[in-house]
């Protein structure tokens, strides 16, 4: 067996240029196939490592995936807004260890701005234990403190002490400035690798002293017309005029977008954009016209030291009233469904609560279809490499006739020559499986930097999972059984030619 | 079965037919030969024209065709009885097999040519009884006066060299019966002589019978016995099948 072996590698070798081509379209289709694999395994590893550690996240009644993605995923709008009271009443509960607010409505040249407390980087994790760590500076504290992703300082070339002047609506392009409080960078996170690398973050205090100088700040403002009787959207909402942020005007993005849910006597048409207006904004403007609005605690000022109408602030406090969602840890992760429960027959506040890794995978189950397509693809791949393969052998018998009857007359029965070409279809196919991971290796550890600059996704390079060792033992299986098709040509050829080929 | 190496069969004769009949498939009989015995250690000198039946002959000695009748002993071994398999094992091990030309496969260096039967037959590998396979084909090649070429790619040889890596093929390893078909017909007349001479020695020291078939009859002088084909084959159909 070992001197066929070696005569298969010889003979092999003796047509270098059509074994090399061979092993090329055998080898480039292992790698279309292993990488599909390897890169929908990594896919969904960092996909599922989004957000760690949280057991509950909980925003106004709407749409699981809807919740999902806007809060973890800073895709469209959040499904409504929680009012201030209600988050921390669920935050003394027995259950909930502790709870990180989030609030988002804002954004800066395309990033989002959210607006949340110290919890959230002391708490916060992804992928298996990562944490929200810094580059350089320190979370924000004061109301003029920004913290930028990663991504948001690289692509901006942002670095601390640098002012930046957010805008208003979720949408980039600076509809509306919010120049009348400029923030000053006071951190860049590390790179995460998850949706956080491209979030800006300042504090609910910020955030709302923010919207507070903006109404007071000299901008004109449409007034909108979209008076709604909605407590939780006040008429005087500047985002009204943008209505790319507003749920219920960017359906795409929002595939748990429901009629909004939040007050159920003071129903909005869904075709009412301003109806569900960004909850980041709450008590924007005075509430006079405002039947549910709870008028904001005078408490002493906030010290707003750029702010440039200290008299007008000094009529606001930058307490939130209201956020978009919040982040819940439990005691006890077993008691986290109980909890979701709890929440979602809140009576006083119709609310959502999901568990994220189970509505992570709900997400996956939907982008999951595609990558049967994918693989239909590579499995086609595979088989023109595997039947490029049995072309070149099979066209080569006859030439080979004469090296047949040689190796006859020494004594080769046909079942060694069955062999001699079985072998040489399994060693095509072998090291065309062992270049073709190579070459995903090759590709991952050379694109890696350009994969992560385009989609966010960092793929490990890891070692081959249990899926592409089945895909390389059926490929290389498949290979050794193609051999069989010019072997037994032979066979049958090396019987009748015995010792006299036409040649 | 382990032909051919009990005490009693090694004095039967190299070759021995009885009442041979072969046709290919339902066709009519291209060899039929009562009786033809070739005793060991001769050079024999097969000849007749084409279409004589000699490569069928040959197919049937060499164990690649079996006989539809009658018995074709090989050194007291009868090949009809023997599987497919036991066939080419048999001669493996026994037999070396010389063509008429483009004996020698390309991919293979020259020593790996010569190599070929004792690399793909553990059996025949016995034979040399713990001689280094590398030493015998190397000391064949200096026999055969081309040990200088024994590094060289098998495309750059002339065909005079060629043939006699054959030979050194069919050689290794000492069996006892070579067929040479024709292997002089691409040689000129000046080096067919000398590659006989070569071809002699080399049997005689090897102890090998030589069957050589060919339709030269100025060769025949040169061998110690001559039979002619048509002398013993009598089938009828034998000039439609062959060429």
């Amino acid at each position: 067996m070992g001197s066929i072996l070696r005569l298969a590698l010889q003979s092999l070798r003796s047509r270098a240029f059509t074994s090399l081509l061979t092993v090329a379209s055998i080898a480039l289709s292992v790698t279309l196939l292993v990488g599909i694999e390897h890169v929908r395994a990594g896919v969904r590893e960092s996909f599922a490592g989004t957000i760690r550690g949280v057991d509950l996240i909980v925003g106004a009644r709407g749409g699981t995936l809807q919740i999902l993605l806007s809060t973890v995923f800073g895709i469209g709008a959040p499904s409504g807004a929680v009012s201030w009271e209600t988050y921390e009443r669920w935050s003394a509960h027995p259950a909930v260890s502790w709870t990180i607010p989030y609030a988002l409505g804002d954004s800066h040249r395309g990033y989002r701005v959210i607006g949340t407390t110290n919890a959230f980087y002391e708490r916060y994790r992804f992928r298996q234990d990562g944490r929200v760590t810094f580059a350089t500076g320190a979370p924000a504290s004061s109301e003029t403190d920004v913290v930028i992703g990663a991504e948001v300082a690289e692509r901006l070339r942002y670095k601390v002490g640098d002012p930046i002047v957010v805008t208003h609506g979720l949408q980039g392009g600076g509809i509306s400035d919010h120049e009348a409080h400029p923030f000053t960078i006071v951190g860049v996170l590390n790179r995460t690798f998850t949706p956080i690398d491209r979030a800006i973050y300042v504090t609910l205090e910020g955030l709302e002293a923010m919207h507070e100088d903006f109404e007071a700040a000299p901008t004109p403002v449409t007034p909108p017309a979209i008076g709604t009787p909605s407590g939780d959207a006040p008429p005087a909402m500047p985002g009204a005029e943008a209505p790319p942020a507003m749920p219920g005007a960017t359906p795409p993005v929002m595939p748990g977008a429901e009629p909004p849910p939040v007050m159920p006597g003071a129903q909005a048409p869904p075709t009412m954009p301003g109806a569900e207006a960004p909850p980041v904004m709450p008590g924007a403007a005075p509430p006079p016209a405002m039947p549910g609005a709870e008028p904001p605690p005078v408490v002493a000022p906030a010290a707003s030291p750029d702010s440039v109408e200290d008299e007008d602030h000094a009529e606001h406090d930058h307490e939130p009233s209201q956020i978009s969602a919040f982040f819940v840890g439990t005691k006890n992760r077993f008691e986290a469904l109980q909890l979701q429960r709890e929440l979602n027959t809140d009576f006083t506040e119709p609310l959502t609560a999901i568990i994220p890794g189970v509505s992570l995978g709900e997400l996956w189950q939907n982008i999951a279809s595609a990558e049967v397509g994918l693989r239909i693809v590579a499995a086609f791949a595979v088989a023109i490499g595997l039947t490029g393969m049995l072309v070149a052998l099979y066209s080569s018998l006859d030439a080979r006739r004469r090296e047949m009857a040689i190796l006859r007359a020494v004594g080769a029965g046909p079942r060694t020559i069955v062999s001699l070409l079985v072998f040489e279809s399994a060693l095509l196919a072998l090291i065309g499986c062992v270049v073709g991971v190579a070459l995903v290796y090759v590709i991952l550890a050379l694109g890696q930097g350009a994969i992560e600059a385009r989609s966010g996704v960092h793929l490990t390079l890891r070692a081959l999972g249990a899926t592409e060792w089945k895909y390389l033992a059926l490929v290389l299986v498949s290979g050794t059984l193609i051999g069989f098709v010019p072997a037994l040509k032979a066979y049958r050829n090396s019987l009748s030619d015995g010792l006299a080929p036409r040649s | 079965m382990t032909a051919g190496t009990s005490p009693s069969l090694s004095m039967a004769p190299a070759v021995e037919l009885h009442d041979v009949r072969f046709a290919y498939g339902a066709g009519p009989d291209v060899v039929a030969i009562s009786h033809l015995a070739i005793p060991r250690g001769e050079t024999v000198f097969l000849h007749g024209p084409s279409g004589s039946g000699k490569t069928t002959l040959l197919g049937l000695l060499a164990g690649v065709l079996r006989a539809t009748r009658g018995r074709v002993q090989i050194l007291g071994t009868d090949l009809t009885r023997l599987s497919n398999g036991e066939r080419d094992a048999f001669r493996a091990r026994h037999l070396g097999y010389v063509f008429q030309q483009f004996n020698l496969i390309p991919y293979l260096s020259v020593r790996e040519n010569i190599l070929l039967p004792v690399r793909l037959d553990a059996a025949r590998r016995a034979r040399l009884q713990g001689v280094d396979p590398v030493r015998a084909a190397d000391a064949l090649a200096a026999e055969l006066d081309i040990a200088q070429a024994l590094e060289k790619p098998v495309t750059q040889l002339s065909v005079g060299q060629q043939q006699r890596v054959a030979v050194a093929r069919s050689l290794i390893a000492s069996p006892e019966v070579v067929i040479c078909d024709e292997p002089t017909s691409a040689l000129d007349s000046d080096r067919r002589e000398r590659f006989l001479q070569l071809l002699f020695a080399s049997c005689r020291k090897a102890g090998a019978t030589l069957v050589f078939v060919s339709h030269d009859m100025s060769l025949q002088p040169l061998f110690s016995r001559a039979i002619s084909l048509p002398e013993v084959n009598t089938a009828s159909a034998v000039a439609l099948v062959e060429n």
